[in-house]
């Protein structure tokens, strides 16, 4: 009995120390993801304006997201587009420069740095600096192409190649993948790639037999963190349609005007959320435009995550 | 101890330089009441603000100003969320009144109206609707902004023109002989530029001259109904592919910064261009040998030249401020003493914005400004729609028009049914109504 008791005692005491051990991450997982988020649940069910106090309006607001709102769905539709085209490429490009740096012979750490060094740049200054670069009339890429006889496009001015421009400025910035993906395909221990080459693979079935199943569980890693990214596209297309709009200049008006521009091709679902909470000040809307992208983001990353039992090789099966 | 005394020294000069600091651009006196100001005015117009205030705490010794620039609605909304908002506050955005108004967010400035002998007859009809909303009069009109043409003479001369345009029909005649294009067919100078989204081109600016209006009496979208508004985008529509639409984007996108001296109107880019009253006083800095004139919009209807579109910044007292009856005595001070009106006025080009400072003799003589005067003075101006809904309502048909003139819209008439399904179903979720 008093053995018991004494091992209660003990045990207690483990858990309050494992419990103080935890709490600086209880207290930041409480304060900035656990309150807000319930507190975007509540809100997502009243009308809120933050100046007046919320009021109940039960699921009106859900119900005006998936049946009146016009934007609702050129924003879902945009952001399922980047998703689509930029998270694929983004894997793609990052695993293939991963590839030929771990291959590369001389040079290495000048290789490496020029890939990585456009992951350094602050994401504003990134998209500045592509707006200026892609600038159909001042900018020099259509300069050299007109001076090769071919008629540039529009690029950030254009519905049909402002997407595109935002992937491209993207793959730019996959350095820290890249990384990631380099350290993956270093480790891949050589007598694997010996072993299969004495049993005549060649490099392609290399690639498919023991590089790709050896390195699975970063390019989930990749796959799932560029989702969840792409959900919560912003700063990139906030900037640029702000700039190649015009309106950038206009403090007071940058964020009622040039929201999408042009013609909605860069409205993104955190571009609509952004502007129905901080421009209209519809704080219950955005809430529950919130709530529906954080049930998008988790059921996403939850299917890829059973999905990837089928492909991804962990060391511990 | 002489480590802390220097310690402490430092400290006490630290926080005096603070203290200071704060204080920039107003003067204290001792036991004054301190009145925060905010204002979104920066720069040149800010100083000349403070220079205002300055004025008033001269002669009001009992209360100490600080004013505060560069402010948006964002933070005004932040502020009185959080309590922490100033005494008086001021927005460029007079369309997000319906929200101030609606929300009590700016109190109800009517009873400290009436007991300072203030009446709505002291301000014109388009400044009273910009700063009331649902039968609250939480806003007062501080200076005005009145839309006209800008035309360059040189280029009027040089194309054979005598004048500037009054009807659409002379505008779009002119617009197209005032048109230079290079070799290649693109853009080298533009006779007006109807895109909207360039500089200052919005359809509540572009629609006034039309004769277009938003409600119905039951105050119920009607773009659809109203033919003002398909004539208008029907016209624009048709100039932009005259332009050619990829033309005009790409000759927009080498264009200078609207609020730099490369300002497409100022450097001959553009010829006549829809454009504010302080226009005048960026010409006259930044290129004071441009031979220009200035006029109202051309319109659709002869009755209709003369007017245009108006709006200004707003002044109002927020619900959480500390000395409402300091703050109100600032406020009327600021927004009707025609004295004060008058210098603000002279010194950033605004439109003075009660009856009576409009013709005040303080207000320096100026043939490119007195235009906008006018203009402010017509009773046909009319300025954007004050909705529950705010900014997003005019935003709507802003988007609408953008997609129309990209040609997404193929069908203009079932496309405006729709736009007034949005707009009303917009406004009755502001109210919180949700769906409708």
């Amino acid at each position: 009995m008093e053995r018991r008791r004494a091992r209660r005692r003990a045990a207690w005491r483990r858990r309050r120390l494992v419990l103080l051990l935890m709490s600086p991450w209880l207290v930041g997982f409480s304060v900035f993801f656990g309150y807000p988020l319930v507190m975007s649940a509540y809100l997502s069910l009243n009308h809120y304006d933050l100046l007046s106090s919320p009021r109940w309006v039960g699921l009106a607001n859900y119900r005006y997201l998936f049946t009146v709102d016009p934007q609702t769905w050129t924003a879902v539709k945009n952001t399922l587009w980047l998703i689509g085209v930029l998270v694929p490429l983004q894997v793609l490009s990052a695993f293939g420069l991963a590839l030929m740096l771990a291959r590369a012979r001389t040079g290495v750490g000048i290789f490496r740095t020029i890939f990585y060094l456009p992951a350094l740049a602050p994401p504003v200054a990134a998209t500045l600096g592509f707006v200026f670069i892609l600038n159909p009339a001042t900018g020099p890429v259509n300069t050299i192409l007109s001076h090769l006889g071919i008629n540039g496009p529009l690029w950030f001015q254009d519905p049909s190649w402002a997407k595109p421009s935002l992937v491209m400025l993207g793959i730019w910035g996959v350095g820290n993948t890249m990384i990631i993906f380099l350290a993956a395909v270093l480790d891949v221990p050589r007598t694997l790639y010996e072993s299969a080459q004495l049993d005549g693979a060649g490099p392609l079935q290399r690639l498919r037999y023991v590089t790709i199943p050896s390195i699975s569980p970063v390019l989930l890693f990749a796959a799932v963190l560029g989702v969840i990214q792409g959900l919560q596209y912003f700063t990139q297309a906030y900037v640029a349609a702000g700039v190649a709009s015009g309106q950038a200049s206009q403090a007071a008006d940058v964020t009622s005007v040039s929201l999408g521009y042009p013609v909605d091709s860069t409205l993104f679902y955190p571009v609509l959320l952004y502007q129905h909470g901080f421009v209209d000040f519809q704080m219950g809307y955005a809430s529950a435009m919130a709530m529906f992208l954080f049930a998008v983001s988790f059921v996403v990353t939850l299917a890829i995550v059973i999905n990837s039992r089928r492909w991804v090789h962990s060391g511990a099966r | 101890m002489k480590r802390v005394a220097t310690a402490a020294t430092l400290i006490a000069l630290m926080l005096a330089a603070v203290g200071t600091a704060s204080g920039a651009g107003t003067h204290r006196s001792a036991g004054a009441t301190k009145l925060t100001v905010w204002v979104g005015w920066s720069a040149r117009e800010l100083s000349a603000f403070r220079k205002l205030a300055a004025e008033y705490q001269k002669a009001n010794p009992s209360v100490a100003l600080n004013v505060v620039g560069s402010i948006n609605d964002d933070k005004i909304v932040a502020a009185i969320r959080a309590g922490t908002a100033p005494d008086v506050v001021s927005s460029f955005n007079s369309y997000d009144v319906g929200v101030y108004c609606g929300t009590g967010g700016w109190i109800d400035l009517s009873s400290l109206m009436k007991g300072s002998g203030i009446t709505t007859s002291m301000f014109p009809a388009t400044t009273n609707y910009y700063t009331q909303y649902g039968g609250k009069k939480c806003a007062l009109p501080l200076l005005a902004d009145a839309y006209g043409l800008y035309y360059n003479k040189t280029l009027f001369k040089k194309a054979g023109i005598a004048g500037p345009p009054k009807t659409i029909a002379e505008l779009t005649a002119d617009a197209k002989k005032l048109t230079v294009r290079n070799s290649d067919g693109s853009l080298k100078q533009v006779g007006i530029d109807p895109f909207i989204g360039f500089y200052e081109n919005v359809p509540e600016r572009w629609i006034l001259p039309w004769g277009g209006t938003y409600t119905d009496s039951k105050n119920q979208a009607h773009l659809a109904t109203d033919p003002a508004w398909s004539k208008w985008l029907t016209w624009q529509k048709q100039m932009i592919d005259w332009y050619g639409y990829k033309n005009l984007v790409k000759f927009q996108a080498g264009l200078g910064d609207e609020f730099s001296a490369s300002n497409a109107f100022e450097v001959g880019k553009v010829a006549m261009n829809l454009d504010g009253e302080w226009r005048v006083a960026f010409i006259k800095a930044e290129h004071p040998t441009l031979d220009y004139g200035t006029a109202p919009m051309p319109a659709a209807n002869p009755s209709l030249y003369g007017s245009g579109y108006i709006n200004g910044t707003i002044i109002g007292i927020p619900k959480n401020g500390k000395h409402t009856q300091q703050a109100w005595d600032f406020v009327k001070w600021v927004t009707t003493n025609t004295h004060a009106l008058a210098e603000f006025s002279n010194a950033i080009k605004n439109v003075p914005s009660t009856v009576a400072s409009t013709h005040s003799k303080e207000i320096v003589p100026d043939a490119h400004f007195a235009t906008f005067l006018k203009i402010f003075a017509n009773p046909k101006s009319g300025t954007s729609p004050i909705e529950a809904s705010g900014v997003s309502y005019t935003n709507a048909v802003q988007n609408f028009a953008t997609k129309w003139q990209a040609g997404s819209i193929k069908n203009l008439a079932s496309g405006l049914s729709s736009l007034d399904k949005q707009l009303d179903a917009q406004v009755k979720q502001a109210k919180g109504g949700g769906v409708p």
